[in-house]
């Protein structure tokens, strides 16, 4: 009977990842008069395929600039005081702001620097138009920056807890073996965290491969990525035969959060195995 | 970098001398080391004791480079390495714990210190595994430090030190982490190992039996300077100063009067330490086996030297008796434990008094009978 106290959560897994995840495997091969491919295979089209590699960049690059910037503030983060001011509004401010996806933030970046927000204004009057060749924050750069907004943050607070488990005597012990500081990084320091480093960045790779709300709220026009195309397939005409489109979409980004997450758990699994 | 000559273990660099020169170093408002001096002999281990705060791992690390003195020099071989940093003063280092790379097995910690200086790659694992071997960890050489338990992880932590050979090893509080078993065992075995290998080693410790255990000579430490250095058989036997004689062994306080060079305890009179000594009202500082029990009839009058017995701790071949002497002041004595069962809990005895010299300090106001440890 020790089970039973896992119920509550088993329930929710089935009720919000299980059966969501059924629903959507199931609907990708089912038509109006029964089993069928044509949604799958409606993945090879090319304006499909195109909005899989906008997200897969889209992804990747805000995932990696994310991981940098983010992996230095931490850094920075953890050589300071432990119970320090710093520290404190630091992760609190980073715990407010990797939330802080959909509405509010495409707002608050067409208030800035859109089009005419005021930041735009202020720049152009002192000549610099910073979209002389094109309004690029409604397109795949201008996502990419506004998905940075959240990467960096949820960096910080994924890869902080890696970085507090590099130990001080290891640099120490490092130095009195002869090692400069290079040396300790190369040989120990950058080999322990790795493993932590790149888990975090898969898992800002499906972060951002998986929002949705920002860039519903920054373009309302097209699906240049995988999620806004969902959206078009559930809202709008669809081909005869191919009425659960939306659903095959979602199965191929399950599929490529899938790979991710599951790289991810194997990375997390060797570092937790290093700092335990 | 440079080739390095490496030997078997047994055939070592022969011990330097090490001299620290009025160390000091302050950490804002406090002082952690006042002006400490300390001259080590080539190949001595010296242990630094005292309690926390006393300034005796800012000193190791002052040795070992981690930090910087504020003034005062620290001399290695007759080379002045002050300025050096850490990675150039070629010293071996045990922390306290947990400073194992754990991204690499025993072996390649071991080996570490010796890539770094460039040795190859065959020299090195040779190398590694006769350092192994050394500390009785040959079987244990591919492990990792979370596959290790904390005493083998201190063995290669050692075993990764002496690797380079260095002309000081320092150990910080390197058994602290361990259970008191493994500790015993692990403090012999690294005296074994240090006098087989023969680097001058300084050793940090709060545990005082540590200390007198492992060293060649004893520094005992308080407010950043040595109050004093010696033998362990000094250290404890003739205590330099009250702070000494209470931080190291057990001590039992006693009311005195000094008159004349000697002292009168409970009715007794004993030579003094210093018989220089001015004459009157003192704490005597006297350790448990410098007192004796003799049973006397439950109906003996009220006298200083008679009490009754209170408690026994066993302590395996020898026991402590705690005597009660009236009005809460308790004497500790310590006795064969074969002699200790004489006197149960309750029993009424006399106490005497070895005739040692007797280290005294200005009595305290309101200051009772009492022990400290």
């Amino acid at each position: 009977m020790s089970w039973l106290g896992a119920v509550p959560f088993l329930s929710y897994v089935f009720l919000f990842l299980l059966l969501p995840t059924g629903i959507v495997v199931f609907g990708a091969f089912a038509g109006t008069g029964g089993p069928t491919m044509a949604n799958v295979k409606a993945l090879g089209d090319g304006y499909v395929v195109d909005a899989f590699v906008h997200s897969f960049v889209l992804s990747a690059v805000s995932a990696l600039i994310g991981a940098v910037v983010g992996g230095l503030l931490a850094y920075a983060i953890a050589t300071g005081k432990k119970d320090g001011l710093l520290r404190r509004v630091s992760t609190s401010a980073c715990g407010v702001l990797a939330q802080f996806g959909g509405v509010t933030l495409a707002f608050a970046f067409i208030a800035t620097i859109g089009g005419e927000g005021f930041i735009t204004v202020w720049l152009r009057t002192h000549g610099l138009d910073i979209y002389a060749n094109g309004v690029w924050l409604y397109q795949l750069n201008g996502l990419t920056l506004v998905y940075t907004y959240f990467q960096i943050p949820l960096m910080v607070l994924v890869f902080l807890p890696a970085l507090d488990g590099i130990r001080p005597q290891w640099r120490e012990a490092a130095s009195s073996l002869g090692g400069s500081t290079w040396e300790y990084w190369r040989h120990v320091a950058i080999p322990l965290l790795t493993p932590a480093f790149l888990g975090a960045t898969l898992l800002l790779f499906a972060n951002a491969f998986s929002a949705y709300a920002t860039a519903a709220a920054l373009i309302n026009q097209g699906g240049i990525i995988v999620p806004l195309q969902i959206s078009t397939a559930l809202s709008s005409e669809v081909i005869l035969g191919r009425e659960n489109f939306g659903k095959a979409l979602a199965l191929g980004m399950i599929v490529v959060v899938t790979v991710v997450m599951s790289l991810y758990a194997l990375l997390q699994r060797r570092a937790a195995r290093w700092l335990k | 970098m440079t080739e390095v000559q490496v030997s078997a273990p047994t055939t070592t660099r022969a011990g330097v001398e090490v001299r620290l020169e009025d160390l000091q170093r302050r950490y804002g408002t406090v002082t952690a080391l006042d002006g400490l001096s300390l001259t080590m002999e080539p190949g001595e281990l010296v242990a630094l004791l005292g309690p926390s705060g006393c300034g005796k791992t800012t000193a190791l690390r002052l040795v070992a480079g981690l930090e910087d003195a504020d003034s005062g020099r620290i001399v290695v071989g007759g080379k002045d390495v002050t300025g050096l940093p850490a990675n150039r003063r070629d010293m071996g280092m045990v922390f306290q714990a947990y400073s194992l790379f754990p991204n690499m097995t025993a072996r390649q910690n071991v080996a570490f210190g010796l890539r770094l200086r460039g040795v190859g790659a065959g020299e090195r694992t040779k190398r590694a595994g006769e350092m192994l071997e050394l500390v009785g960890l040959s079987a244990q050489s591919d492990r990792y430090a979370h596959q290790m338990s904390g005493g083998q992880q201190q063995r290669v932590a050692l075993a990764r030190a002496l690797a380079i050979r260095p002309t000081v090893l320092l150990l910080d509080e390197p058994l602290s982490a361990l259970d008191a078993r493994v500790r015993a065992q692990l403090r012999d075995e690294i005296r074994r190992v240090q006098l087989e290998v023969g680097t001058t080693t300084l050793f940090v410790t709060h545990d005082q039996e540590e200390a007198l255990a492992i060293a060649d000579r004893v520094g005992v430490m308080r407010a950043g300077r040595l109050e004093q250095l010696g033998s362990p058989s000094d250290v404890y036997a003739r205590p330099r100063t009250p702070f000494v004689a209470e931080f190291v062994g057990l001590s039992n306080r006693l009311a005195g009067h000094v008159n004349g060079g000697t002292v009168d305890i409970l009715g007794l009179r004993l030579p003094l330490v210093d018989p220089t000594t001015p004459d009157g009202g003192v704490t005597a500082i006297v350790r448990p086996e410098a007192v004796g029990l003799r049973n006397v009839p439950d109906d003996t009058g009220q006298d200083a030297l008679v009490g009754t017995v209170v408690a026994t701790a066993f302590l395996g071949a020898i026991s402590r008796v705690t005597v009660d002497l009236g009005g809460g002041a308790l004497v500790l004595a310590q006795l064969p434990t074969s002699e200790a069962a004489d006197h149960p809990a309750g029993s009424r005895v006399r106490l005497t008094l070895r005739p040692d010299p007797v280290l005294v300090t200005p009595l305290a106001v309101g200051e009772a009978a009492g022990v400290t440890a």
